[in-house]
């Protein structure tokens, strides 16, 4: 049988659905400043932006193997570049927002370098401390604002209200997509055989000359990059930036609690679990702390019994692939023959 | 001078507060190979369980606390077989994300129950009483009986470990679970037993917490990543590391805190990364991380 019989199939039907599907949203999310009302603008931007820190924490614990319960670190580095480059230098907040990546991809170098030394559940405690000496650290400098935080709205004041809301939602517009699209781009490529292969065995990657510890520094620094510029963004909506909130475990949580729920080391989970997340968030909202307490309920039970999410369960039982990444050989008629 | 020897004797004797902290972090890790992330939330759960009984019955602390601590033990033993056990395995991230959870639910039913407010138990003259060393140095009668009780729980798990049946099953367990039931051992009950006297350790170092400070019901966290650098610091696997570990994170943040009120947690921190840096694998390091 010659080769030309044999077919690899990387995109399934529901993967051209998905794709057409995708870009008339992306279209609609993009126009929504000429149709939607502010608050549904808002509510966009805020689901946009989970899904991409859920993106980031799916690419690292998901596919790299590396659990952090400290990604709060980088979406707090992302919101003092906000104040450093944004409030005490004057450059226009939007234009911030890649600078607070590349600040936060620096910055997650040496960290990097200390924090591979601990491995497993240790990392993951690791990670944590990182993210409290940051908090420590801006507290205890005045020239921050101290522990009581200030206010960034200066950033913001020139730049007439539509324009503002419409950048903030074109920007989120931009992470959730750009987040989404990049593990899929890097899954579907020559590195995600390798990323893939690390989350499944890493004894076993290494043997087939994958080098695991490259793949992990690729992926911290990614991951770190994606939550300083989406950090940066939160901060622009909020306009008021704490050591208390901007490092506060909470983001962590919620990149936690959507990918176990949506289903961890999927493309598509990030964004089912998003959605399930602001659905129980309208739901129970007014509960105070057993919203939370009902929140940590489901992540343990999912955990427990459905511990590849919403999407896993889905994708096994119907073989759905929005984001299809894996190959598939198809032989034609004539070879079977 | 005597500042200084002061804030050295307070550094260490805080040291025995966080090995007791440490302990069963450390038990529950050499033996089932898990983190529990909501270990220092169950420290503040016994805490506050304390406080509400104190309260409640007017008892002596002490006596709530022989009755809080064999409580907690019985807590994590039920907790173990019923919910952490179906989750050990070759993966790290489902007993991670199971107590990550577990903390979250903690922290919110007390602020629910106790309100965000700061509670504490009375310890009487024993909380002012104190020892004259000479030359203007004293030390608590509190601080000293929790160092004295640090060291007692690390010499009875010590003597448990090496000497017993329950610490061979412990070793043989945390060595090679399916070879070890192949022996004969049953390792669900093992684990339970383990993470049993972990919380009891636990529970006695937040009752010893809430007699020396105020608690709060969202302290778990920060009591949890204490307990972790004391153990890393000291070195995995190894008890008397963790007496160790505590001492050196308690030194650091008396010193921090002398120099300025905000550098005492974070040197803490900060000496633990230092320590990170220079001897990765803590300062007495027993066994390897797999």
């Amino acid at each position: 049988m010659s080769v030309n019989e044999i077919q690899i199939e990387r995109s399934t039907r529901a993967s051209n659905i998905a794709a057409i599907l995708g870009v008339l949203l992306l279209v609609a999310f993009v126009s929504m400043p000429w149709w939607g009302e502010r608050s549904g603008q808002r509510l966009l931007t805020e689901f946009l932006y989970t899904v991409a820190l859920a993106q980031m924490w799916n690419l690292l614990a998901g596919y790299g193997g590396l659990l952090s319960v400290g990604q709060q670190a980088f979406v707090g580095l992302g919101a003092y570049v906000l104040v450093a480059l944004g409030l005490h230098a004057g450059i226009n907040p939007f234009l911030v927002i890649p600078l607070a990546g590349l600040v936060a991809g620096l910055i997650a170098i040496p960290t990097a370098a200390v924090l591979f030394r601990l491995r497993g559940a240790y990392f993951a405690v690791g990670t944590w401390v990182v993210a409290e000496v940051f908090r420590l650290l801006i507290s205890n400098s005045s020239s921050w604002g101290g522990g009581s935080g200030l206010s960034v709205t200066q950033t913001v004041r020139d730049i007439p209200v539509w324009w503002r809301d419409s950048l903030t939602l074109w920007c989120a517009v931009a992470l959730g997509a750009s987040a989404t699209l990049l593990v899929y781009w890097l899954l579907r490529s020559r590195h995600g055989l390798a990323l893939t292969a690390v989350r499944d065995s890493e004894p076993a990657a290494s043997s087939l000359g994958v080098s695991v510890q490259r793949i992990k520094w690729f992926v911290y620094i990614v991951s770190a990059v994606g939550c300083g510029m989406v950090g940066a963004l939160i901060f622009i909506t909020k306009l008021r930036v704490s050591p208390e909130a901007a490092f506060s475990l909470d983001w962590t949580t919620v990149m936690l609690f959507v990918v176990v729920i949506g289903g961890i080391g999927t493309v598509e989970g990030p964004i089912v679990g998003t959605l399930v997340y602001f659905v129980l968030r309208e739901l129970l909202s007014n509960y105070g702390s057993w919203y939370l307490i009902a929140l940590g309920l489901i992540a343990i039970l999912f955990m427990l019994w459905i511990p590849r999410g919403i999407w896993g369960l889905m994708s096994a039982r119907f073989d759905l692939r929005c984001f299809p990444v894996q190959r598939r050989l198809r032989l034609d008629e004539e070879a079977k023959r | 001078m005597t500042a200084a020897i002061d804030t050295l004797l307070q550094g260490l004797l805080l040291g025995g507060l966080y090995a007791l902290f440490a302990t069963g972090l450390a038990l529950s890790f050499g033996v089932m190979r898990m983190i529990n992330i909501a270990h220092g939330d169950f420290a503040i759960l016994s805490a506050f369980l304390a406080v509400a009984v104190v309260a409640g019955l007017g008892l002596n602390p002490f006596v709530v606390m022989i009755l809080v601590v064999p409580a907690m033990a019985l807590l994590g033993y039920g907790l173990q077989r019923l919910v952490l056990n179906r989750t050990l395995g070759k993966d790290i991230m489902p007993p991670l994300l199971v107590t990550f959870g577990c903390s979250i639910v903690i922290q919110n039913l007390l602020q629910e129950i106790f309100s965000a407010d700061t509670r504490s138990l009375d310890a009487g003259s024993l909380g002012t009483d104190s020892l004259a060393l000479g030359g203007g140095v004293a030390v608590g009668v509190l601080p000293l009986l929790i160092m004295a009780s640090a060291v007692a729980v690390l010499a009875a798990l010590q003597y448990l470990f090496a000497r017993t049946r329950l610490g061979r099953a412990f070793r043989a367990a945390s060595d090679d679970a399916t070879t070890a039931q192949l022996m004969g051992i049953d390792n669900k009950h093992v684990y339970g037993v383990a993470m049993a006297i972990a919380m009891a350790v636990v529970a006695l170092a937040g009752f010893y917490l809430a007699l020396r400070a105020n608690v709060s019901p969202s302290e778990g966290p920060a009591r949890l990543i204490y307990a972790f650098e004391a153990v890393i610091i000291g070195g995995l696997g190894s008890l008397w590391g963790t007496l160790a570990g505590g001492m050196v994170l308690g030194v650091a943040q008396s010193v921090g805190l002398r120099l300025d009120p905000g550098w005492g947690i974070l040197s803490g921190h900060l000496a633990f990364l230092a320590i990170l840096v220079l001897r990765p694998n803590g300062l007495f390091p027993k066994t390897r991380d797999r």
